[in-house]
């Protein structure tokens, strides 16, 4: 039993940070249709960033706020400069530019940082805050931390004028200009704000996964599980499947398959969604008038 | 005459490479009604879009004499033209409320908005028992008037609303004509009124303006439009 409730816990921590992964997805593809492959990369790129800020001597969360900072800095400027040209352009073009992104990081960190695996530290030491026996103190920190960018995300778009500009200019953005709305920069910041929160689950993941340039592959794709599991199109959905994802994951690896083979348990769920349930749980069925 | 809040000499619209305006010349009246008369087809929706940027122009657009035919659409929208679209453009996941807030997201003057929220929801009383529900469960008459009142939130000097009656009750079309009416008499907000019921738009409109394929076949005031023999026999019918 206590090594279930550990595998749970653990869980819980991986899927929180699979949550941010799979929102920061759904927040792009509601603006645009599309999937950033290059998500998971562009995460990977600001962990390094911030380790180092933090082997230049910054202090753990100076390091955090600023790498937000920079992460959202480059998201905008990546929509502007790279994904902008070719927001008319046909779906595969975009399919791979982000593609072409996500090696573009890739290489970059390995030229920069090296392909070595480096080990990123926790803020969170000594006993947990809680769940002490079942997971460890940067389990339970970054539960905590997952929670937070959750709860900011959602008072961000409940709350604020440009939350609530940006969910408009996502649904409708021909009447979003007719009121004003600049619905080009919405995009810009919404990849900036996808940028911004993948850096958290970058930061979270990292003391975990270890860092180096591929950390981000497995944790994208089950972040991609999680989304197509909860629906693409839904926040929420996307939250709650990539929390399903990771401690399904964690289970079925502990369990059933070994912790080898995990990886194909994402790729099982995906498959068995897209067979059964294409819109997801949560996800709206699409229906095209011809 | 006053100076017109609207002028437009040569418009000229394309849809890809297919021409649908061929050089319109009108004119809209400050604190006037024009209506946009014509058939199906003939342009009318074409030449609000090709006014709010939103599709390919070209020809002279003075909105208070300021050229606006090179702006963008947000930018034209925050100079003080609104455009309620066909198919109304209200955002159907959100509520009455947000999409209202929509309308004033361009203002900054926070008393003013409180404050024109109060009088729009004393227009539309259904909109204030609706505020929290999605737009999306509206019947078609909440929806116009929502949009209407969306668009009444940025506190235009020209209002343009393209087939407002469109798939309406009579009731519901009378009741929204007559608070447009309401609002034109009582603020002076200038009207620039698509509309395929020539004869509910010539109550409304002080001046008519047809169209027809994409060119002006007639223009005038309303009595000389209504009174003129082609114009009865295509448009109203007796």
């Amino acid at each position: 039993m206590g090594e279930f409730l550990h595998q749970v816990a653990s869980g819980l921590a991986l899927g929180g940070v699979y949550a941010i992964m799979a929102l920061a997805l759904v927040m792009i593809y509601q603006a645009t249709q599309l999937i950033n492959f290059a998500q998971g990369e562009m995460a990977m790129f600001s962990t390094y960033f911030a380790w180092k800020l933090m082997d230049s001597g910054w202090p753990y969360w100076g390091a955090f706020a600023v790498t937000i900072v920079a992460s959202f800095i480059g998201g905008v400027l990546i929509e502007r400069l790279v994904v902008r040209p070719f927001a008319n352009a046909p779906v595969l073009a975009s399919v791979i530019v982000f593609i072409g992104l996500a090696f573009i990081f890739n290489s970059l960190a390995g030229w920069l940082y090296g392909y070595s695996v480096t080990s990123f530290d926790s803020p969170f030491t000594g006993r947990p805050w809680f769940g002490a026996g079942y997971m460890s103190a940067h389990e339970a920190g970054s539960i905590v931390v997952t929670l937070c960018v959750l709860a900011l995300v959602y008072a961000f778009f409940r709350f604020t004028p440009l939350g609530l500009a940006m969910r408009a200019a996502a649904q409708n953005p021909v009447s979003s200009r007719l009121v004003g709305i600049r619905v080009g920069w919405m995009l810009a910041i919404g990849w900036g704000l996808a940028a911004a929160i993948g850096s958290v689950a970058g930061m979270m993941a990292a003391p975990i996964v270890y860092l180096d340039p591929n950390m981000m592959g497995g944790v994208l794709l089950y972040a991609f599980a999680g989304a197509v599991l909860g629906g693409v199109d839904s926040p929420f959905g996307a939250v709650f499947g990539g929390i399903v994802v990771g401690v399904l994951g964690n289970l079925v690896g502990a369990y059933v398959v070994g912790d080898e083979v995990k990886l194909s348990v994402a790729l099982a769920i995906i498959i068995a969604v897209l067979v059964w349930r294409p819109s997801g749980l949560f996800g709206r069925k699409l229906v095209a008038r011809v | 005459m006053s100076a017109p809040i609207l002028a437009v000499k040569g418009l000229e619209a394309w849809y890809g490479p297919v021409r649908a305006l061929h050089g319109l010349d009108f004119l809209v009246e400050d604190g006037g009604v024009t209506a946009l008369l014509g058939a199906n087809g003939a342009g009318k929706t074409t030449i609000l879009r090709a006014l709010s940027g939103l599709i390919r122009r070209t020809g002279d657009i003075r909105f208070r004499g300021r050229p606006i035919g090179a702006l963008a659409t947000e930018d034209i929208a925050r100079l003080g033209i609104a455009h309620v679209p066909d198919g109304r453009g209200t955002f159907q996941d959100l509520t009455v409320e947000e999409n209202l807030r929509l309308g004033a997201y361009v203002r900054s003057d926070r008393q003013g908005v409180r404050a024109d929220f109060e009088r729009i929801y004393g227009l539309f009383p259904r909109l204030a028992e609706r505020r929290r529900q999605q737009a999306g469960t509206l019947s078609g008459g909440e929806q116009q008037m929502l949009a209407i009142a969306r668009a009444l939130l940025m506190r235009p000097s020209l209002l343009m609303l393209d087939e407002p009656s469109f798939g309406l009750a009579p009731l519901v079309v009378a009741e929204i004509f007559r608070a447009l009416g309401g609002i034109n008499r009582q603020e002076g907000l200038s009207l620039l009124i698509v509309e395929q019921n020539a004869s509910l738009a010539l109550d409304l409109a002080d001046r008519a303006v047809l169209i027809e394929t994409g060119r002006v076949a007639l223009s005038g005031p309303s009595q000389a439009i209504r009174a003129d023999d082609a114009v009865r026999r295509a448009y109203l019918g007796y």
